[in-house]
């Protein structure tokens, strides 16, 4: 038997599809050097290797400058209104549950204006990818704070810096009882397709957050994990089956002490590699997989990659098994089953 | 039947109101005798009348929980002014109900609830039925709750089972009163109740007790009867306007041979449609209870976009949470009805009265520019054929449409000839064909001015909507501001051709005459009612009840100026007779409002337009 991946490389060359496929004829308008550039040829690069015809692509938004991506990609496409995309995906999906259904949203239209349909469509498990977008700040009305703008962030209005305390998505997602969740970097594509490739793989949710750079209004907002002289200590990628490794070294690594993660260096105090927490990206238990989307700078390196992937049943597939089981079983075939149902009398 | 001691008296038209706490099933004794009514063959009418709170303080006037229902030899188009028969099983039920029987009214009360402590709770000083307070009118103390626990005595119930039939005591009074059949009661009661056979006995022998009591009492000292109405040869069911409005859209969605995509959020009093939906899976409906209001209807554009027929289901409040994605899909250009039932507002307002007061906010309530077509369902069993109308002028014009029902409509029931599906209307919605190498997303037909539907998953149609303003043909975002004036008034004459694919408006009576009466919506039951009465005593007055409020009859203007006095009649502080006055500023209108969580009366608006009539 062919594992899924390999059964969808196969069908991807049936269908021919290329990069080209994707490309739409309008004028990407990003500022030049934004990351959100980066994140548009990372799925152009993705779709057309999914082994799925280039008109069951649906690919829908909110509001943001994210949210202007379904007009750079040539498919069927949504821009809908500000914190909605969730339900909006969710309503293509429901309607159509063989289409490819791609949601695009940035931090202040999904976690603020939209975070309650964030976490129930993650809650309800409806299949559908969403790539999050997170620059920390509101590019499109110019540099307010956002749910995950760092706290003590000077922004147009916090002048004084922020006194709220920010979200962390995978916090949420797992909250929400999410099985996906993966987080990437706009400055590794290559890492980026990868991550993007498994969330569309994934049955259900899937989440991606990718940290996004805006040179405008929050540069250098994820410095600490992109620069060349910090990145390797800041950073940890994931790969399921593989010790928690990182630093420039590598020599770092994550143990679980006790009820909680801490960093330690193999080869001191009598730590070694079998010492390492070993990633299980497909445990259900979500105890340490939020713990490893909790762990940030300074204490803890940033972990990137696929934090957490579960199988489990998706809504529209319960809607779909309901539907046919009923057309199965109910007495009532037809409309006219329906308006001549019980109890009814006649007149001659 | 009847003994031979009770003299029968026949009647033409007869109003039953049956009130109790809330937790005493008054709305299933009042089904219960409505489907009895069926049977007898009968027109009517039914409307509930129910307290917002579930289960409010016991035998307190705010926990009364009340039914009506008017049922005739002739056409029965309201639930009816005042009852001439008032149930009432505690003092709250009686207090409560006062006003809604007519002098010389019978009433009949459970005389055991009518000790100190029901009448304190109720807030009375002494007991109206020995008192003096109800002289004028029959009263009929019967020890309902006694006689209850007598007739389930061999059963061997506890008390609190045994006294939850007692509201089946009383409408076996009524049975008798009226020469009913018990068997589609004891019917309903097998069916039921199939798994618990005792309390399928309990409820026959409370019933039959009722019966009996009544018979051999010879407590009223007539029988009454109510000839059949000549209704039409066909098969009928009673419906309520939430049950019709549901399967009005079921049928619409076979007609247009679209899967049907509801996405809603519960909401007094439009949960029903919600429910009902629920419950049709068998036919393919997805019914998709969203978090939030506004994902219910986004969900529901998510849908129409993906090629289902996509309603969503409101009241006021949550139609005001909507406003923003109504203007999405009037940007789309997507199909999607949204349907609102009203209630009493503003903010929560009443929500279990009925009110016509959102019908500024169904044509206005949006930022920007953002004309749809508005419907106004006239009855419960209307409420069918507005929700297929509505949802066949979305699909066809590519552009939302709002159903405007009402609390009443919701709630209330009536008699409903059963149509076969095949005759209703055929439903084309505009499709793009495969392939189309001619296909634009914002091309429009010339005569009707809407787009094509370019449905997922169809190849060679890929194309990209969304809430900013498109380009005329390309469908491209555009900020060019001639395009934008352009496409205004594109979107605008689209929904005003609709025009042209409604009926003209009618009018119930003569051409022209010395008043015409004007109402929409909800009230067209009691208007009519009133009219006719009033054309049959002579006077010379027409109706015209409008269902289609936007766009208006094309021959709107000219049916108002061929009478010499207009009067609007509405539910509300005066929204449709606003929308006359911008429409047609040359007539004057006068108008008759109530804003009391109430339906028109038949015999205030007699008053008022016989005033009129007389100035």
């Amino acid at each position: 038997m062919l594992d899924p991946m390999e059964n969808m490389q196969i069908e991807a060359q049936a269908l021919q599809l290329t990069k080209d496929d994707f490309a739409s004829d309008q004028m990407v308008k990003w500022c030049p050097g934004c990351g959100d550039h980066a994140i548009l040829h990372s799925v152009e690069n993705v779709f057309p290797n999914l082994g799925i015809a280039k008109e069951d692509f649906v690919v829908v938004s909110g509001i943001g400058c994210s949210s202007r991506f379904p007009y750079y990609m040539n498919t069927y496409g949504m821009h809908g209104i500000h914190g909605r995309a969730a339900a909006l995906a969710t309503g293509v999906k429901l309607a159509n549950p063989k289409l490819s259904v791609w949601m695009i949203t940035g931090d202040g239209d999904c976690m603020a204006i939209g975070g309650n349909h964030f976490i129930h469509t993650i809650r309800r498990n409806i299949d559908i990818n969403i790539l999050l977008f997170n620059n920390k700040i509101y590019g499109l009305t110019k540099g307010q704070f956002s749910p995950t703008t760092p706290q003590g962030s000077k922004t147009k209005t916090s002048p004084q810096g922020t006194f709220e305390r920010p979200f962390n998505p995978g916090e949420l997602v797992i909250g929400s009882q999410g099985n996906f969740f993966a987080r990437s970097l706009d400055a590794n594509p290559k890492a980026m397709t990868a991550v993007f490739m498994e969330a569309a793989k994934h049955k259900g949710t899937s989440v991606v957050e990718i940290l996004q750079n805006c040179v405008i209004f929050f540069n250098k907002a994820h410095e600490l994990i992109t620069n060349k002289e910090t990145r390797d200590d800041n950073q940890l990628w994931l790969e399921h089956g593989k010790p928690l490794i990182f630093g420039k070294d590598r020599n770092k690594g994550i143990v679980l002490k006790g009820t909680r993660l801490e960093v330690v260096t193999i080869g001191e105090n009598g730590v070694t590699e079998g010492d390492i927490l070993v990633h299980d990206q497909y445990e259900k238990d979500p105890g340490i997989h939020m713990m490893i989307a909790r762990m940030m700078p300074p204490e803890f390196p940033v972990a990137l990659g696929v934090i957490r992937s579960v199988a489990a049943p998706t809504f529209d597939q319960n809607l779909m098994e309901v539907l046919e089981n009923e057309k199965a079983n109910s007495r009532i075939k037809t409309v006219d089953d329906l308006l001549q149902s019980n109890p009814t009398w006649t007149i001659d | 039947m009847a003994s031979n001691n009770n003299k029968v008296v026949e009647l033409e038209q007869v109003v039953v109101r049956f009130a109790g706490d809330s937790g005493d099933g008054m709305q299933l004794t009042g089904s219960l005798f409505s489907d009895s009514t069926a049977f007898a063959g009968n027109d009517f009418a039914t409307f509930p009348d129910y307290p917002a709170e579930i289960r409010a303080p016991q035998g307190t006037v705010s926990g009364v929980s009340g039914f009506q229902i008017h049922f005739g030899r002739k056409s029965v188009y309201t639930s009816g002014d005042l009852a001439d028969v008032l149930v009432a099983m505690n003092p709250a039920s009686l207090k409560a109900n006062m006003r809604w029987i007519k002098k010389q009214g019978l009433i009949i009360i459970d005389s055991d609830n009518f000790s100190d402590k029901w009448l304190e709770k109720a807030g009375y000083t002494s007991d109206p039925t020995t008192d003096g307070s109800l002289d004028g009118y029959r009263v009929i103390r019967t020890p309902v709750s006694s006689l209850t626990k007598e007739a389930v005595k061999h059963l061997n119930l506890d008390i609190k089972t045994t006294l939850k039939t007692k509201n089946m005591f009383a409408l076996g009074m009524v049975m008798f009163m009226f020469s009913r059949e018990p068997n589609v009661i004891n019917e309903y009661f097998e069916k039921k109740f199939a798994s618990n056979p005792l309390v399928v006995e309990a409820n026959k022998a409370v019933l039959a007790a009722g019966y009996n009591y009544a018979d051999t009492m010879e407590i009223v000292g007539y029988v009454y009867k109510v000839n059949p109405a000549p209704l039409d040869k066909g098969k009928y069911r009673n419906i309520t306007g939430n049950v019709a409005t549901a399967w009005g859209f079921i049928a619409a969605a076979d007609r247009a041979k679209r899967p049907l995509f509801l996405g809603s959020y519960p909401i007094t009093p439009a949960t029903e449609i919600l429910q009902e939906l629920s419950y049709h899976k068998s036919l393919g409906v997805k019914a998709f209870q969203a978090e939030d209001e506004i994902a219910g209807i986004v969900s529901a554009i998510g849908a129409s976009f993906t090629g289902s027929l996509a309603i969503t289901t409101t009241s006021g409040p949550g139609l005001s949470l909507k406003s923003e994605a109504i203007g999405l899909a009037v940007m789309t250009e997507l199909p999607l009805v949204i349907v609102d039932v009203q209630r009493g507002g503003p903010s929560t307002g009443l929500p279990t009265k009925s009110e016509q007061s959102d019908l500024l906010q169904a044509l206005y309530g949006r930022n920007g520019e953002a004309p749809v077509i508005i419907l106004a369902a006239q009855s419960p069993s209307d409420c069918f054929y507005s929700a297929f109308e509505a949802a066949k002028l979305s699909l066809e014009h590519m552009t939302p449409a709002i159903l405007l029902t009402d609390g009443s409509l919701a709630n209330g029931s009536e008699v409903f000839k059963i149509p076969a599906v095949a005759e209703l209307p055929e439903i084309h919605p505009p499709l793009a064909e495969a392939n189309d190498p001619e296909y634009k997303p914002y091309r429009r037909d010339p005569v009707k001015l809407n787009r094509k539907w370019a449905i997922p998953g169809t190849p060679g149609l890929r194309h990209r909507v969304g809430g900013l303003e498109k380009e005329d043909v390309s469908g491209n975002v555009s900020h060019d501001p001639l395009n934008h004036q352009k496409m205004i008034l594109l979107r605008e004459e689209k929904v005003m051709r609709v025009a042209n694919y409604i009926p003209e408006q009618s009018v119930f009576g003569p051409e022209s005459a010395e008043l015409l009466v004007v109402s929409w919506g909800g009230t067209y039951g009691v208007m009519r009612t009133v009219v006719e009465q009033m054309q049959e005593a002579g006077h010379f007055i027409a109706l015209a009840h409008f269902k289609y409020i936007m766009p208006l009859p094309k021959n709107t203007e000219e049916v108002l100026g061929r009478y010499k006095k207009i009067i609007v009649c509405e539910i509300n502080n005066g929204q449709f007779v606003k929308y006359l006055k911008i429409n047609y500023p040359q007539f004057k209108y006068h108008q008759y409002n109530k804003i009391q969580g109430l339906p028109f009366l038949v015999a205030e608006l007699r008053e008022q337009f016989e005033k009129l009539l007389n100035a």
